[in-house]
């Protein structure tokens, strides 16, 4: 199995002890991100990278991903303690998490989501260690039009499955595509929609607008709502922990159901928001007892966690083999890949066969870090959680104007910080939605590379998206997805009684 | 554009905004597709020019933006969904403004020193803190980033007249 000896080499790549050091930080702050409203994953991990620029990138990569891993466990404590989901993908949790926690048995309820987001994760990992490599070869076939097929591939199904109006959707997305255009043409040198600004060439940085949209738009909104954190405290002690793991063993099939849904919405773009909330369905639907969903069900907990945290982790399946991220969070650290001269893609697996093993193995190691540093330290996070907002919140903007500073030490970008925020207020408000944007941003020069190389190579010609059978199949994929509503639509028309004007 | 609820006092109707955002949408697109017809949209001989691609995403932006604004007009004079209650937007604007002016004042004073003021405001006039504590934490988180950044990750981070004084 030349994966497990990759993979043991990744461990002796990762076991060192400042790599086991940096995990351990990344952990703690990404814990500490997903806790403070308005810092979550994506935007967290934008305002650290520049930190990293100086540190060798495996070292980095470790510490990036753990961040992530971090604020993937985060989430649940906000839920389960505070009501308040700490990210998007923890809402479903608040479902059972907190009336648990009502009932006085926050402990156990902690456990469950940390336990399950670990299985989750540990799942995605086996399943990225085992299909990289075979996704990476398959992918070095790939040409300029495949690869455009695979961008295009990614935007449909934004479109085709997101719960938002395809409009918004499409709006959103072109948004982003159209801002990374700004600045020089990479090809021709040409300067495009700068209207003569000066601070327009390099173009709009994706980190600022990460920071900004979530960042300052999550303050903004949380100010609306006028937030007083009012929770639950909670202890863990092993004995809880071991009757708790005890209890979930008899919910594996929840584990295997949530575990497929997770890794699915992960590599294909849904992200794990939305891998929760139909985890959390599905476990429901599914279950013997549905009327006990909503009043602190156990299974209400894991379903959900194990979902967010499979997807979470599988998203970085097509970012590193194909160098497409499934998730914003993945984007931003493609963006670092991008930054330190890495290419994401599959020259990733043979030219820099360290690298990628490291971070595989680095997945193992980082998961099972966070559960450990999770489970000890609860009782200090929810003590963070009991700072007013009217000092966390200004310490936040300052954060946010820190890491948009550091990216190309601009006041430039500070500004634009703060109109992406209101951007993203806006957007969040109106539901359009934030992810394609992010993602049209990261990917927009690719995107725009492949398809004018695929256009040079047809001369033109579009037919060159079906000119073979694993392009057509792609690029036809893409289409189904794209008018998979209209699809639906139909299906119910024809199959369901018949309406005279519907 | 606001209509009364007898619950939570007066909010501020969806579509306003809606179409605000929706026709601003709208103008990029323009913008856009202007731009890319300038620095030409058709074929030279080295292969497509450089308004190729973003022209195409002009066309999509306006196209669905413009459908957005026909639909949000379409419906005007039905009931619409709320978009926030005045008191939200008051609050929220009550952070905006300090951060506007934050920003505008790292130009002239520093980070360190405007985000000084900006705990301090936040403190005071959301938090209702004493003197005390509001100096101690407007103080004390800005110098702890100062010495992160300057001192550990030698990340130097924007620095006024104040900071030169003290010969930083």
């Amino acid at each position: 199995m030349e994966e497990i000896n990759n993979l043991l080499h990744g461990f002796a790549v990762a076991l060192t002890l400042p790599n086991l050091l940096y995990m351990v930080v990344g952990i703690t702050l990404g814990v500490l991100i997903g806790v403070l409203p308005g810092l979550g994953g994506a935007n967290g991990v934008a305002i650290l990278l520049p930190l990293t620029f100086s540190m060798n990138p495996t070292s980095a990569i470790i510490m990036l991903s753990c961040i992530y891993w971090g604020a993937l466990f985060g989430g649940a404590i906000t839920s389960i303690l505070f009501n308040i989901p700490g990210e998007p993908w923890s809402v479903a949790t608040t479902f059972d998490g907190y009336p648990m926690a009502q009932q006085g048995k926050a402990a156990q309820a902690l456990t469950t989501a940390f336990t399950s987001s670990f299985v989750g994760a540990l799942f995605a990992v086996v399943l990225i260690t085992f299909l990289a490599p075979l996704l990476a070869k398959f992918a070095l076939k790939f040409g300029p039009a495949e690869f455009f097929a695979v961008q295009l591939l990614t935007f449909c199904s934004f479109v085709g499955m997101s719960k938002e109006p395809a409009a918004k959707v499409i709006c959103a997305m072109m948004l982003g595509f159209a801002l990374a255009a700004v600045g020089m043409d990479t090809v021709t040198g040409q300067l495009r929609m700068t209207y003569g600004f000066p601070v327009l060439l390099k173009g709009f940085d994706f980190l600022i607008a990460v920071i900004g949209l979530f960042g300052i738009g999550e303050i903004l909104l949380t100010m609306e709502e006028g937030l007083a954190f009012k929770g639950k405290s909670a202890k863990i002690n092993l004995k809880v922990v071991f009757q708790t793991w005890y209890q979930l063993l008899s919910h594996w099939k929840t584990f295997l159901r949530s575990v497929a849904i997770g890794c699915w919405m992960g590599i294909t773009p849904g992200g794990a928001t939305p891998a929760s909330f139909m985890s959390y369905g599905m476990a429901r639907r599914m279950s013997k007892d549905p009327e006990t969903f909503g009043k602190g069900n156990i299974v209400g907990v894991a379903a959900p966690e194990t979902a967010a945290h499979a997807a979470g982790t599988s998203a970085l399946l097509p970012m590193l083999t194909l160098g497409i991220p499934g998730s914003p969070t993945a984007a931003v650290l493609l963006g670092g890949l991008l930054i330190w001269g890495l290419q994401p893609g599959p020259m990733l697996f043979i030219e820099q066969k360290d690298f990628v093993w490291g971070l595989i193995a680095s997945m193992y190691l980082g998961n099972i870090v966070g559960l450990i540093v999770v489970l000890t330290t609860v009782p200090f996070w929810a003590a963070i959680l009991r700072i007013p907002f009217s000092v966390i919140a200004p310490v936040i903007i300052v954060i946010c104007a820190i890491g948009a500073y550091t990216v190309h030490s601009s006041m430039f970008d500070v500004q634009m910080m703060l109109v992406f925020g209101v951007v993203g207020y806006f957007f969040k408000k109106l539901k359009y939605p934030l992810a394609p944007m992010v993602l049209a941003l990261v990917l927009g020069d690719m995107a725009e590379a492949s398809f004018r190389q695929s256009m040079l190579l047809s001369q033109g010609s579009l037919a060159i998206f079906w000119s073979n059978p694993l392009v057509g199949s792609i690029a036809g994929l893409a289409i189904v997805l794209l008018l998979w509503p209209l699809i639906g639509a139909l299906r119910r028309r024809t199959s369901g009684p018949r309406v005279a004007t519907a | 554009m606001s209509e009364e609820s007898p619950d939570d006092g007066p909010v501020v109707a969806e579509r306003g905004p809606e179409l605000v955002v929706a026709v601003l949408l709208m103008a990029f697109a323009i913008g856009v597709i202007i731009d890319s017809v300038r620095v030409g949209i058709g074929w030279a001989p080295d292969g497509p020019r450089s308004g190729y691609f973003p022209f195409y995403i002009g066309l999509l932006l306006l196209a669905a933006s413009g459908s957005i604004v026909i639909r949000t007009l379409l419906r005007w004079k039905k009931p619409s969904a709320v978009f926030a209650q005045r008191s939200q937007l008051a609050s929220v604007i009550s952070v905006l403004v300090p951060m506007i002016i934050y920003v505008v004042a790292i130009s002239f004073l520093g980070i360190y020193v405007a985000s000084i003021f900006l705990i301090g405001y936040f403190m005071r006039r959301h938090g209702k803190y004493g003197w005390v504590p509001t100096i101690a934490i407007s103080i004390g988180v800005p110098l702890v980033f100062f010495i992160v950044f300057e001192r550990w990750f030698l990340v130097p981070l924007a620095k006024g007249p104040i900071e030169q004084l003290l010969g930083f």
